[in-house]
């Protein structure tokens, strides 16, 4: 798989500021990491905010990165596989890969079984 | 390690190869590594992988000018670069010198869950951006198996590898993976070697009495030929060193020239004055014949001379050697001190045979000497086979090298030992030294069992270990037969006063001769002066005669003058 030179890179800021000063406990801060404009990558994009309209409103931050323009990201954040979502807040880190096609299992990677439940 | 290294050039049509710089190694991969394509090394933990792979990147950085690339999933690059500080590989400065990306691939699985299709595009793009940071040719990844150990044996995973493997050769890089070593029958423990099947190179670390032999063959080489068999291979402060067997054949160039053996009378005994430069001579005899002092002398000689020496000593530390030469009055501490001569001492048990070979070239080809002794060969303990063929590559290798060794070989007092006699076959020349016992003494006889290419003298001669070495005894050869010791001694004492006995007979016989010619002369004076005497006399009575003749007639005229008168 080639980087597509067409590679966007998305940046999310936070949907709701008074959320992040007021709970800063359940803060997600969340980075994506794709490789170019793949057919995985915009599928775990997709799923990503889709996840975390509904189970974070409010409480989180997106950032996608695509390794096709910034290289030299992918070993300083010790990226392997692609996708992969790293969950920088609240700590511990968190990596999760794949398309995040599995709610479910992004959820408990995420730390958010109980909220979902 | 030379600035001058080149990197050989294929021949048209020929695979282009890589050298590893791996002493011995590229001459079993008949140049290196097959340029722009992957090489698997698999073997057990601990039979230096890691090594391997970095002593390729550190030669290409350093000599070939290829910049590398090393991908780390087991140690981290500061872990690393303490490891190989130890054999003066300074990692941190090639990668500051932009010659050398280190990039520690760290894979928790307790850490990463999974949800959906992934593949390893993080992967391609950290090894792409650190070959760009450096300009790659060269690129190690080490041990890439642990990506399964990171994220599961799925099909991914092996999908995603079979696409690395093209990857990389798509860049046009020299790869090395390596990988565990698996169970039987299996290469490695995950099956890598059905993606890498352009050059694949087996380690192993084996135990044999006791003894660890590391041992590495190339199981695979595509497009190219490649020795075959299992190679010895060392790991220490200078590296690896691979000792390629085929390295040595009957090839090399010999030599006219003559090298003194530092022993007059044996240079007298060899019809040329000396062994042939490059040649190799054994010398065998049983304990306390002298082989060390016979050794010492011919390096002394050397030394002497201005030609560099090794001394390979397996049974004395060179400080006793030192002190014990210092008693028969050979002094080679100055020429160790000169930096004409080296010791190297090892128990022969330290190393399996390989091994000391594999060391003992090494030194030769670093301190590169015109003299070699090996005492003695007999200490090398295995097999007869195993002895054999290490004595004969050392044989070999040797002599391509223009070499000239003296190998001492300790043999039981009376019969030429086994092992001597498979040896000699290798050895130009052969020099036994005997204990002859007979009359109740013990006495060093010396003689040659044969010198190829030069006449040489039949003789057993007798030697004596003199406080200026070894020296040859003028050989008593008479109707006694050849003597030896006191029996020589005291022949030559009798026969030093038969001689005595002889030249005083003589001594009588002329005095006695003198005197009675001094007798004869002395009867022939007395006899001439009675002769003298008896004319003195005779003339004498005459002129008496003639007086009174005259007397006669005078008175006779004067009677008649009276009577006349009258």
């Amino acid at each position: 798989m080639k980087p597509t030179p067409t590679g966007v890179q998305l940046r999310l800021v936070p949907t709701d500021a008074e959320d992040e000063a007021g709970r800063p406990g359940d803060f997600y801060c969340l980075t994506l990491y794709v490789a170019g404009e793949t057919p995985k990558s915009l599928a775990a994009i997709a799923n990503l905010r889709n996840l975390c309209e509904v189970h974070l409103p409010g409480h989180h931050s997106i950032e996608v990165i695509d390794l096709a323009k910034n290289p030299e990201l992918a070993a300083k954040d010790e990226i392997v596989a692609i996708p992969t979502l790293v969950r920088r807040l609240p700590a511990p880190i968190k990596r999760i890969i794949g398309s995040l096609a599995d709610t479910e299992k992004v959820l408990i990677g995420l730390e958010l079984g109980s909220r979902a439940s | 390690m030379s600035l001058n290294d080149v990197a050989p050039r294929p021949a048209e049509g020929q695979l282009a190869k890589s050298p590893t710089g791996i002493d011995g190694l590229d001459a079993i991969l008949f140049g290196g590594l097959p340029s722009g394509r992957p090489t698997l090394i698999a073997g057990a933990a601990g039979c230096g992988k890691t090594l391997f792979g970095l002593t390729f990147l550190v030669n290409g950085a350093m000599r070939f000018d290829e910049p590398g690339v090393l991908m780390s999933f087991e140690e981290r690059g500061e872990d690393l670069t303490t490891n190989v500080a130890s054999l003066g590989y300074d990692l941190a400065a090639l990668v500051a010198q932009k010659k050398l990306a280190i990039d520690y691939v760290r894979l928790e699985r307790s850490e990463i869950a999974q949800s959906g299709d992934y593949d390893l595009e993080g992967l391609f793009v950290r090894l792409g951006y650190a070959i760009d940071q450096v300009g790659a040719k060269r690129v190690v990844l080490d041990t890439l198996e642990a990506l399964f150990a990171g994220l599961g044996d799925g099909p991914e995973v092996r999908a995603e590898l079979r696409r690395l493997f093209t990857w990389l050769k798509d860049r046009g890089v020299t790869a090395v993976i390596t990988a565990e070593r698996g169970r039987e029958g299996q290469l490695t423990r995950s099956g890598l070697e059905e993606y890498v099947s352009d050059c694949v190179i087996g380690l192993d670390n084996r135990v044999e009495e006791q003894i660890t032999t590391r041992r590495l063959r190339v199981i695979k080489y595509r497009g190219s030929a490649h020795g075959t068999n299992e190679y010895p291979f060392l790991i220490d402060q200078g590296g690896i060193s691979v000792l390629p067997i085929t390295s040595a054949g009957l090839e090399h160039s010999i030599s006219d020239a003559i090298v003194p053996s530092g022993v007059a009378g044996i240079d007298a005994m060899l019809g040329q004055g000396g062994y042939y430069a490059g040649s190799s001579v054994l010398m065998s005899g049983s304990s306390g014949t002298g082989k060390t002092i016979l050794s010492a002398q011919f390096i002394d000689a050397a030394c002497e001379r201005g030609e560099r020496s090794i001394f390979f000593s397996f049974e004395e530390a060179p400080s006793q050697i030192l002190r014990n030469l210092r008693s028969v009055g050979i002094d080679l501490a100055r020429h160790v001190e000169s930096g004409m001569l080296r010791f190297e001492s090892a128990r022969p048990s330290l190393f399996g045979l390989e091994m000391h070979l594999v060391l003992m070239m090494r030194e030769i080809d670093r301190f590169k000497p015109t003299i070699v002794v090996v005492d003695p060969i007999s200490a090398f303990r295995g097999s007869a086979s195993e002895v054999d063929s290490t004595l004969l590559r050392l044989v070999d290798l040797l002599k391509v090298r223009g070499i000239t060794a003296l190998f001492t070989n300790l043999v039981g007092s009376h019969e030429l030992d086994l092992t001597v006699t498979r040896l000699s076959s290798l050895m130009d020349t052969w020099i036994g030294l005997h204990d002859i016992e007979a009359n109740g003494e013990r006495n060093r006889g010396l003689y040659l069992l044969k010198s190829r290419g030069m006449s040489h003298s039949n003789q057993i001669r007798e030697y004596l270990l003199t406080d200026r070495g070894v020296e040859l005894v003028d050989p008593y050869i008479g109707a006694e037969g050849v003597l030896t010791g006191s029996a020589r001694l005291s022949q030559e004492a009798s026969e030093r006063a038969a001689i005595l006995h002889r030249q005083q007979a003589a001594a009588r016989r002329r005095r006695e001769f003198d005197s009675r010619q001094a007798a004869a002369e002395r009867h022939i004076v007395d006899m001439r002066t009675a002769l003298e005497v008896e004319a003195e006399e005779l003339e004498a009575s005459a002129r008496q005669g003639e007086a009174e003749e005259a007397a006669l007639e005078g008175g006779r005229m004067t009677i008649a003058a009276r009577r006349g008168a009258a």
